[in-house]
C-alpha cells in the first residue's frame, strides 16, 4: 500500500469553474427571455452581438498570447451577456461590439486572464462606452412597443463608427406619446416622479436590457445562492445598506428623498448586486471583508445617486468596491485557530 | 567595440532606444498633447529642436562646466532654448500655442532632456551628441504622431484636421480626454513590444537555421 503526502485540501467538490459559470449563465437566461419579451428584436440582436464580440475578442486573444483555449470556461459569455444587460436595448450594435471587446481586453486580458482581473469586465465595458459614447448610452426607448417583434430600433442597426439616428420621432409614430425618454431614476433627480413599485414588478419602465424586472433577477439570484454558486452575504450587504442609508434619508426629508422600496428597485442595483458585485475574481474572500465590500457598494450607489451627476451609480460604486476589494481580505484576515487574540 | 557610426547613433534614438516606446521617457507630454496630430507633431518637433541645441551646447561646454552644478548648469541651458521655441511657437501660431498650452514650457522639465543631456550629451564630442538628440527627438516625435494619430482618428474622425468619414462620424468621447491618452500609449507599447518579440523569435530561428 502506497501512502500519498499531500497538501490540503483532499477533497474537490466537483464544482470548477465552467460548472459554476455555465450555472450563472443559466440563471440569466430566463432575464434575457424577459428582455427580449420586453424590447423585441433589438435587445435579442444586443445580446447576440455582444456575447459573440466578448467570444471573438477571448479568441483573438488566445491567438496571440497562444495559450490554447479558455472559451470553453464560458467566462466570456457570462461577461457578454452581463454587459448586454447593462446596456440600453436602443445601443447601436456596433457600440456594443465596442464594449464587448474592450470588456475582455481591458476588463480581462490584460490582467492576465480570469482571476487575475481586478475589476468586473463587464462594467469595465460599460464604464468604457459610457466615456466614449455618452449620448448613446442615455438613449432609452419604452418597453412592450407594439411592434418590437417585426422590425429593430432605428439606432440598433446603426452603420459601424457612425453616429446613431434620433429615435424620439420613431417612439412617437410607434404610438408611445406619453413617452419622456427618462429613466425612472432621472426622472426622480430631475422632476422629483418617483415611478409606482408595481411598474417596476412588472417592467414597465424604461431602462436598461436586463435591469427592468426587480423581481425575475431576485429569483435568479436566489437560484443562484440557494445552489451556493455565489456568496449571499453579498447581495444582502449591498442591499441592506443601500436599503438603510435610503432610509435615512427618507425618514429625514421624506419630500425629497425616495423611499428606501424605490431606491431598491429602481436602476441597475438588483442586477449589480446578485450578479456583477457577486463575481468571485473581484470580491473578498474573508467574512468581515464580504460585509464591508457588499456595505461599500450600497452606500456608494445610493451616495451617487443622491449627490452626485449621474443618476445611477452602481456601476462606479462596484467598480470602487472592487479596487478595495483585495485590501478588505489583507484588513480583515480571521484569526487563525489557536492564535493569539489581536494578531492574525 | 568600436564606436558606433553616427548614423547608428541617430537610429538609436529613433527605434532602438526610442523615447517614448522603449524608455518610456517623457510622458506628461505624451499623454497631455496628443489629442491631435497636428499638436503631437508641433510638440515633437519643439522638443527635439530644445534637444539638439541644448545637446550640442552641453557637449561643447562639457569639460568647463564643474561637476557639482552640472545639473544646474543643464537646466539652464536647456531653459534658454525653450525660451527660444516658446516665443517662436507663439509667433508662428497663436492657436497652436495655446493648443499645447503650459507643455511647451514644461519641456524643461522634460527627463528625456535632462537624461540625454546627462547620459550621453556629457560624455560625448559634439557632433555624435547633436546626432543622437536629434535622432532622440525625432523618435519622440514618432512616437506623439503614432498616438496623435490614433487619437485624433477615433476622437474626433480626422486627420491633420481633414475629416475622414463625413459628417456623420460618431466621435469616441474618451479618447480625447485624459483616459483615451492611456489606453492608446498601452495600445502602441504592447503592439511594438510584441513587434519586438516576434522579430527577436525569427531572427532567432533564422540564426539557429544556419550555424
Amino acid at each position: 500500500m502506497s501512502i500519498e503526502l499531500r497538501t490540503s485540501p483532499h477533497q474537490h467538490s466537483g464544482r470548477d469553474v465552467p460548472v459554476i459559470m455555465r450555472n450563472v449563465v443559466y440563471s440569466l437566461l430566463p432575464i434575457c427571455a424577459f428582455s427580449i419579451w420586453q424590447y423585441g428584436l433589438s435587445a435579442a440582436a444586443l445580446i447576440l452581438v455582444v456575447t459573440l464580440a466578448c467570444l471573438a475578442a477571448e479568441r483573438i486573444n488566445n491567438m496571440i498570447r497562444d495559450n490554447g483555449n479558455s472559451l470553453s470556461d464560458w467566462s466570456a459569455v457570462i461577461t457578454g451577456v452581463l454587459l448586454a444587460l447593462t446596456l440600453p436595448p436602443s445601443f447601436p450594435l456596433w457600440m456594443g461590439a465596442v464594449a464587448g471587446f474592450a470588456a475582455v481586453w481591458l476588463g480581462k486580458s490584460l490582467f492576465g486572464g480570469l482571476g487575475q482581473n481586478p475589476f468586473n469586465p463587464a462594467l469595465i465595458g460599460r464604464a468604457f462606452v459610457q466615456a466614449a459614447f455618452p449620448t448613446a448610452i442615455s438613449t432609452w426607448v419604452p418597453a412592450y412597443m407594439p411592434h418590437r417583434f417585426g422590425e429593430f430600433i432605428p439606432s440598433s442597426l446603426t452603420a459601424p463608427f457612425m453616429v446613431p439616428p434620433e429615435i424620439a420621432l420613431w417612439v412617437k409614430q410607434q404610438g408611445m406619446d406619453a413617452f419622456t425618454g427618462a429613466t425612472p431614476l432621472a426622472r426622480w433627480k430631475f422632476e422629483n416622479i418617483t415611478a409606482s413599485s408595481m411598474d417596476f414588478l412588472t417592467g414597465n419602465i424604461t431602462a436598461s436590457a436586463g435591469e427592468t424586472s426587480a423581481i425575475l433577477i431576485l429569483i435568479c439570484g436566489l437560484y443562484l445562492a440557494f445552489r451556493k454558486f455565489l456568496d449571499w452575504r453579498i447581495p444582502v450587504a449591498v442591499l441592506g445598506s443601500a436599503m438603510l442609508l435610503a432610509w435615512v434619508f427618507h425618514f429625514a426629508q421624506p419630500a425629497r428623498y425616495p423611499t428606501p422600496t424605490f431606491v431598491l428597485l429602481s436602476g441597475g442595483l438588483m442586477l449589480g448586486a446578485w450578479f456583477m458585485a457577486t463575481d468571485m475574481a473581484t470580491s473578498p474572500v474573508t467574512p468581515r471583508g464580504i460585509w464591508l465590500y457588499g456595505a461599500l457598494i450600497g452606500v456608494l450607489t445610493v451616495v451617487i445617486r443622491y449627490f452626485g451627476g449621474l443618476t445611477e451609480g452602481v456601476m462606479y460604486a462596484i467598480l470602487i468596491a472592487n479596487a478595495t476589494s483585495s485590501l478588505l481580505d489583507q484588513f480583515n484576515q480571521p484569526r487563525i485557530l489557536g492564535g493569539k487574540r489581536g494578531k492574525s | 567595440m568600436s564606436t558606433p557610426s553616427s548614423f547608428d547613433e541617430f537610429l538609436d534614438g529613433l527605434w532602438k532606444q526610442n523615447p517614448i516606446f522603449v524608455m518610456v521617457l517623457g510622458m506628461c507630454p505624451t499623454l497631455a498633447v496628443t489629442v491631435s496630430a497636428v499638436n503631437a507633431i508641433s510638440m515633437g518637433l519643439a522638443t527635439t529642436f530644445v534637444l539638439g541645441t541644448s545637446c550640442l551646447l552641453v557637449s561643447l561646454l562639457r569639460h568647463a562646466i564643474p561637476k557639482q552644478v552640472r545639473i544646474a548648469s543643464y537646466i539652464v541651458i536647456i531653459a534658454t532654448f525653450v525660451t527660444v521655441v516658446d516665443y517662436a511657437i507663439q509667433a508662428i501660431s497663436l492657436d497652436l500655442y495655446e493648443a499645447l498650452g503650459a507643455y511647451i514650457k514644461l519641456i524643461v522639465a522634460n527627463c528625456i532632456l535632462l537624461g540625454r543631456a546627462e547620459a550621453h550629451a556629457a560624455k560625448n564630442p559634439p557632433l555624435p551628441a547633436t546626432t543622437n538628440a536629434i535622432g532622440m527627438g525625432l523618435g519622440f516625435t514618432l512616437g506623439l504622431f503614432l498616438i496623435g494619430c490614433v487619437r485624433e482618428i477615433l476622437g474626433a474622425g480626422k486627420l491633420f484636421g481633414v475629416a475622414l468619414f463625413g459628417d456623420h462620424f460618431q466621435p469616441w468621447v474618451v479618447m480625447v480626454l485624459p483616459p483615451g491618452g492611456f489606453f492608446v500609449l498601452g495600445f502602441w507599447l504592447i503592439t511594438i513590444a510584441a513587434f519586438r518579440h516576434f522579430n527577436k523569435k525569427r531572427n532567432a530561428q533564422l540564426q539557429g537555421a544556419q550555424p
